[in-house]
């Protein structure tokens, strides 16, 4: 039941408590976000910031998620573990999270782009595809008539 | 020899593509503190810098540093960016030895005089120089004698950094700290028994991007060193609540609240355990259950016992408790004696004594 007064629940009770802890940072975030969407539209000025340098916490990630919801785009990227990006509610304001090989978070992200960097693909792949797609070409070249004969 | 290649070419090598170069890029500038916009000049200086020569020296230590560096479980992208710089000496890593390793030494400071980083890790005694020696040469005049020709020196683990264990009382060695012996030259202190993989190579992209990083007053830099573990700390909200596990087996302990009376040193440790965290972001000591050591702080060792908490008074009545059991094996009386100069100054000093605070 309790101990020193605090109940403990089945569950996974220490997240949900977490989840309601706010460092008071999450607002003044957010009205940050809205001039820097004001300056991509009016400038084409893009931004990032870095939900990393400053304490925020889990109850400022479900204030964030509550304003700005959820968008039409999402992506998993691949490439050294996961990254989660994804569009939110409001157009031009991208999530991007970077996760290691262990699936642990190494970085977090609000960019206010058109499209955030990491999506497009990078000219030294692109170089690299080329090489590659050559090559399965060169191997599937073979005798341009029916071997059987007709 | 041939010149080894550059960074691009490792991360192709092992089937890293560019956009998992961004992606590190991103989150170590992150790591760095610097802002997020930085994160292309980091990947381009990191692509494109000359390769620095680095010459390691180790002293009084344990090994475990070099082991925390370069033990990744898997190839990771602070492998490749340690075999994009130029090791050029490192007595534990190389393949040669005795002579021929010192002539690699001499020709690499010979070569890069004034350009060099100077890695060192282990504390250097200056009690007798017989105590721990490379080569025939002490480790005091390797050092003064390298360090004459670099750019700036990283002491790597809190054994160059602060003296560390060979440090601890009574100091058997005389061992010093880097920073006691060169004043003249940069000095980036990166403690920890061992230092976090990544705080080094976010320390050395700093190094090959930008320069120094900002260091705070124990000359730790800030990105890393600027806030306690206790400020980050998953169990905060328990310290908060007054929740506190009183051993390691009872209900407090198995629920996850906080470990201050076991011992923590996080109130006063700075860190970045609690968010880097360990062995590739699994876990660090505090979520494994145990209290902080307080690693990454001077005179660690010697900071009152690790399973006492803070608020028990550390001062000199435990030197002198242990002075007056060596004594009073010898001459008992001058002994208790001893023993309650001890007392006395403690008592002076506002500080409860019994028993238990005898032990060491």
């Amino acid at each position: 039941m309790s101990l020193n007064g605090v109940d403990r629940k089945p569950g996974d009770a220490r997240n949900e408590l977490f989840s309601f802890i706010s460092t008071g940072n999450a607002l003044p975030v957010l009205h940050e976000v809205a001039q820097k969407l004001a300056d991509l539209i009016e400038t084409g000025q893009t931004a990032i910031i870095d939900l990393g340098a400053f304490p925020f916490a889990a109850g400022d990630e479900r204030i964030l998620d509550e304003v700005l919801g959820t968008g039409e785009v999402q992506a998993t990227l691949n490439a050294m573990g996961q990254s989660h990006i994804q569009e939110t509610g409001i157009p031009g304001v991208w999530r991007v999270d970077h996760f290691d090989q262990t699936g642990e978070t190494q970085s977090r992200f609000l960019e206010i782009t058109t499209m955030p960097e990491i999506l497009k693909t990078q000219a030294q792949d692109a170089a690299l595809g080329l090489e590659t797609l050559l090559a399965r070409l060169a191997e599937r070249r073979g005798p341009t008539r029916n071997p059987e004969g007709d | 020899m041939a010149p080894k290649p550059m960074l691009p070419e490792l991360m192709q090598a092992h089937g890293i593509s560019r956009r998992g170069f961004l992606k590190y890029c991103a989150s170590l500038t992150s790591l760095m503190a610097l802002p997020p916009l930085m994160a292309p000049r980091v990947a381009h200086a990191l692509e494109t810098a000359a390769r620095p020569s680095v010459i390691w020296l180790s002293f009084q230590e344990c090994t475990g540093c070099t082991e925390s560096l370069t033990r990744s479980h898997s190839p990771t992208i602070e492998d490749l960016i340690f075999n994009a710089v130029s090791l050029d000496y490192h007595h534990t890593l190389q393949a040669a030895s005795g002579h021929a390793a010192e002539a690699a030494r001499e020709q690499a400071m010979k070569d890069h005089w004034g350009k060099y980083l100077l890695v060192v890790d282990g504390s250097i005694p200056v009690g007798n120089p017989g105590f721990s020696c490379i080569a025939g040469i002490s480790n005091l005049d390797m050092l003064k004698e390298t360090a004459a020709g670099a750019a700036a020196i990283v002491s790597v683990g809190t054994c160059a950094a602060f003296g560390g264990i060979p440090h601890a009382d009574p100091n058997p060695t005389g061992a010093v700290a880097v920073s006691e012996i060169i004043t003249d030259k940069p000095i980036i202190n990166v403690p920890g028994c061992p230092p976090i993989p990544v705080v080094m190579s976010g320390v050395l992209a700093h190094f090959l991007t930008f320069g120094i990083p900002a260091l705070d007053e124990l000359g730790r830099p800030k990105a890393f060193y600027g806030e306690t573990i206790h400020d980050r700390c998953y169990r905060r909200p328990f310290y908060d609540k007054g929740l506190f596990a009183e051993g390691f087996d009872d209900e407090g302990a198995r629920e996850g609240w906080c470990l201050y009376k076991l011992g923590c040193k996080g109130p006063t440790t700075k860190s970045v355990c609690a968010t880097v965290k360990w062995n590739n972001g699994t876990s660090f000591p505090i979520e494994a259950g145990h209290p902080c050591l307080g690693c990454t702080e001077p005179d660690f060792w010697d900071n009152g016992g690790f399973y006492k908490p803070l608020s028990v008074p550390a001062g000199d009545y435990r030197k002198y408790g242990l002075a007056a059991i060596g004594a009073g094996a010898v001459a008992g009386v001058a002994g208790a004696a001893l023993a309650r100069a001890g007392k006395a100054r403690a008592a002076a000093a506002h500080e409860n004594v019994d028993a238990h605070d005898l032990e060491k």
